[in-house]
């Protein structure tokens, strides 16, 4: 492509191009400050409109966004974008052989939303006829369309008046060749789909989450997809000029991913894509306006790019900072409850051996197979968190956390008997199965347990397998290994009990 | 003929639910052969079948989902789409995203969504009545939970509510039961059985023979086409069952099976 953006703006009308004119001012002056202020405050009415215009298709596509998001339609506006191409350079063709005025922007959109049609159409064609998946039809159609459009492009470029200038537009996205009548399209357009679908928001979620639902309840399903799919080919088209055809999608998707993560409530979500594509919307157009050279496409998707890592990672819902600390404070309370409920277990044995009571972290230490610096940190965690009280090496349960532990041990030895008779596995592995699952266990399933294991239902159950790692604290000195796992049980498992319960 | 309540006989002309000669066929590899049978009103139906043989799909063409090659189907002796208000379903729950960024409130009232009529928001009283769903089958206190916070069977259970709030004459139900804990499955069946003292009918796709006999009064085997449908003490029997899930129906199976081969040849 031989001309750059900057050569394209002499050719065009300079009257019509009001806000090319504002950049050329620009442009001689060097004074990007003042143009700033200009932006900022908004003192032209040009610059106005057009942000106006970039700020209605950035929400508009962030709504609809959301909705072709959950839909799982994504890629479709990709398609639809591309194969608009074609379309744009065939109606410059026709306009500049039939002598109209072929950089009139509603004559290219015609153009474009034909083609672009028509690449939809061809993808459902190739699905339904040949076996193919979508993403392989779409792939296909998005690729030769865009292909046709370049080739046709390229013809243009060699005719002999030349003007393709302003077409490379169509393909980047750039704001400074917007005419105030573009803006204005752009701007009713996105309303018109804001409108739509916020008409239709309850409908749409529903056909979103449900179809079948929606179906059973009369609500015309295909109808639906096809206002969905309409708003998609209204924002791709009026965003062609904005955003450029390569990365209009991203405008769609981006805004609605990034949402995602802040919330778990549709209108909210809705909202904040809306906010984030708006946002990129303006920021895209003001760049384009001041620094010409730089395509607004590429800074919209830029700016959309940023806002999705910061959603990504600071999101309050889905995060990754979020998540990250949501496991870890689940890791905790799982080792503390296997330091609490060993604490126990380890005191209940030396009772039973008629030995004093105190416990020692040397006495805990073999219990699990937890490294010294593990206990430690757990321990002193515990002391903070007021479980326990430690005095030098001795450890001893607070009230409450005395309380927790035999509540833990109780679920513990439930979940165990459990296994032992309703899932047969055997007493050597129940402890480490049981491991897995006590902690997820809800009330509603302990009552279960209660109701179908033990007859009286305040009792602590015996543990089924015996505490070898207690007697075998000599051999096990390493610690590595969780000894009752390989060992032979020492106690019988309490079955007659467990099984008068039912 | 039918061992439910008396009232049924006289207007056994507006039965929930007259299947006739249905035949539905997925890219022309049938999945319904020519269907037939009539639920009596009031009862509690369960349809058990192996996998694959067309139980959601029968409960898809019934309401419309799927089309029909042939056959006819009468809700209330009209068409579905004039009994629509009627009806009541509950989806299987695998068929949905729980990650979907809405509450369990928000699922309940898509059940009033044709009450609340296009493109307007719920009111007030919608809220209360889809809570007064949520406190029928025990979640109310989920309401505001996002879905994929709920387990396995406190979703089931807002599937039901979902159904329950449009206070249906009919209920369809694909696999209720399945994946859920004892007392969901329990709450369930206090539901159904609320529902047929209430001379409601509901048609419930079952996975479990062992609860057969106690949960439902009706039953229809169905394995491609009805192998027997009837109340359940009289069709519900080892001979019936092994017709449904043995070895003879796999003729049929394997005549599908080669016409879908043809189909993809070609």
């Amino acid at each position: 492509m031989s001309a750059t953006p900057a050569e394209c703006a002499p050719s065009l009308e300079s009257q019509s191009f009001a806000f090319e004119s504002l950049v050329a001012v620009s442009e001689q002056t060097t004074n990007v400050w003042s143009q700033l202020q200009r932006l900022l405050f908004l003192q032209d009415y040009n610059t106005r409109v057009v942000l106006f215009g970039a700020a209605m298709l950035g929400g508009a596509a962030g709504v609809v966004g959301v909705f072709t998001l959950l839909r799982k339609r994504a890629l479709m506006g990709d398609a639809i974008s591309h194969a608009t191409l074609p379309g744009i350079t065939i109606s410059f063709l026709a306009a500049s052989i039939w002598g109209f005025d072929e950089k009139s922007l509603p004559l290219l959109l015609v153009g474009a939303t034909v083609t672009g049609l028509l690449g939809v159409s061809t993808i459902l064609l190739l699905r339904g006829l040949t076996k193919l998946k979508e993403d392989t039809s779409l792939s296909i159609v998005l690729s030769v369309f865009f292909g046709a459009g370049i080739a046709l492009l390229g013809i243009i470029q060699q005719m002999p008046k030349g003007h393709a200038a302003g077409l490379e537009s169509f393909i980047l996205g750039k704001t400074a060749s917007m005419v105030v009548s573009d803006a204005q399209l752009i701007a009713a357009a996105s309303i018109t789909c804001l409108a739509g679908c916020s008409l239709l928001f309850k409908e749409l979620k529903l056909l979103c989450f449900d179809e079948n639902f929606a179906g059973s309840r009369g609500y015309p399903i295909v109808k639906l997809d096809l206002i969905l799919m309409a708003s998609v080919v209204v924002i791709s088209i009026v965003g062609l000029q904005a955003v450029g055809l390569i990365m209009v999608v991203a405008l769609l998707v981006t805004p609605a991913a990034s949402s995602r993560f802040w919330t778990d409530d549709l209108t909210k979500m809705t909202l904040i894509s809306a906010g984030i594509g708006m946002f990129s919307g303006v920021i895209g157009a003001a760049v384009s306006a001041l620094y010409p050279r730089l395509p607004s496409g590429a800074m919209i998707v830029l700016f959309c790019a940023t806002c999705f890592m910061i959603s990504m990672t600071l999101g309050v819902k889905r995060g990754l900072l979020v998540r990250s600390l949501r496991r870890l404070k689940i890791n905790r309370s799982i080792g503390r409850q296997h330091f609490l409920r060993t604490m126990y277990e380890v005191m209940e044995q030396k009772q039973q051996l008629g030995l004093e009571q105190s416990i020692t972290i040397n006495d805990l230490l073999p219990a699990r197979s937890w490294s010294k610096n593990r206990l430690a940190t757990i321990v002193s965690r515990s002391a903070r968190e007021e479980w326990i009280t430690r005095i030098h090496q001795e450890v001893r349960f607070t009230k409450k956390g005395r309380f927790e532990a035999e509540r833990l041990t109780r679920e513990h030895r439930l979940w165990e008997l459990f296994l032992i008779h309703h899932a047969d596995i055997a007493p050597t592995r129940v402890d480490r199965e049981a491991d897995h699952i006590e902690h997820v266990l809800e009330p509603e399933i302990v009552a279960e347990l209660e109701l179908l294991l033990i007859e009286d239902q305040r009792e602590l159950p015996q543990s089924p397998h015996g505490f070898d790692h207690w007697k075998q604290t000599d051999d096990s000195k390493n610690g590595n290994q969780k000894p009752n796992g390989n060992q032979k049980p020492s106690a019988e498992p309490p079955v007659s009990r467990a099984r008068t319960g039912k | 003929m039918f061992s439910s309540s008396d009232k049924q006989q006289d207007d056994s002309d507006s039965a929930p639910l007259l299947v006739e000669d249905l035949t539905v066929a997925y890219h022309r590899k049938p999945v319904l052969w020519d269907v037939e049978f009539q639920i009596p009103k009031g009862s509690l139906v369960g349809i058990v079948g192996p996998n694959g043989a067309g139980k959601s799909t029968l409960l898809k063409a019934i309401m419309g989902l799927v089309p029909i090659a042939t056959g006819s189907i009468k809700v209330f002796n009209t068409p579905y789409r004039k009994a629509r208000a009627k009806v009541g379903y509950v989806p299987q729950k695998e068929s949905v995203d729980w990650d979907f960024p809405v509450t369990a409130l928000d699922v309940v009232m898509m059940g009033l969504y044709k009450q609340i009529g296009w493109c307007l928001p719920a009111r007030r009283h919608h809220r209360t009545q889809a809570l007064r769903a949520m406190e029928q089958v025990g979640i109310a206190d989920l309401a505001h939970r996002q879905i994929s916070q709920l387990s396995g069977g406190q979703q089931q259970r807002t599937f039901l509510a979902r159904a329950l709030v449009q206070n249906a004459d009919l209920y369809l139900m694909d696999e209720p039961f399945a994946a859920v804990d004892a007392s969901t499955e329990k709450a369930i069946v206090e539901i159904l059985r609320g529902l047929k003292k209430e001379g409601k009918t509901a048609i419930v796709i079952h996975h479990d023979l062992q609860t057969v006999n106690s949960y439902f009064d009706h039953v229809i085997l169905l394995n491609m086409r009805v192998v027997a449908d009837g109340p359940v003490e009289e069709v519900f029997n080892q001979e019936n069952l092994n017709k449904t899930y043995g070895g003879r129906l796999t003729l049929l199976e394997e005549v599908s099976e080669a016409m879908r081969r043809r189909e993809r040849s070609l």
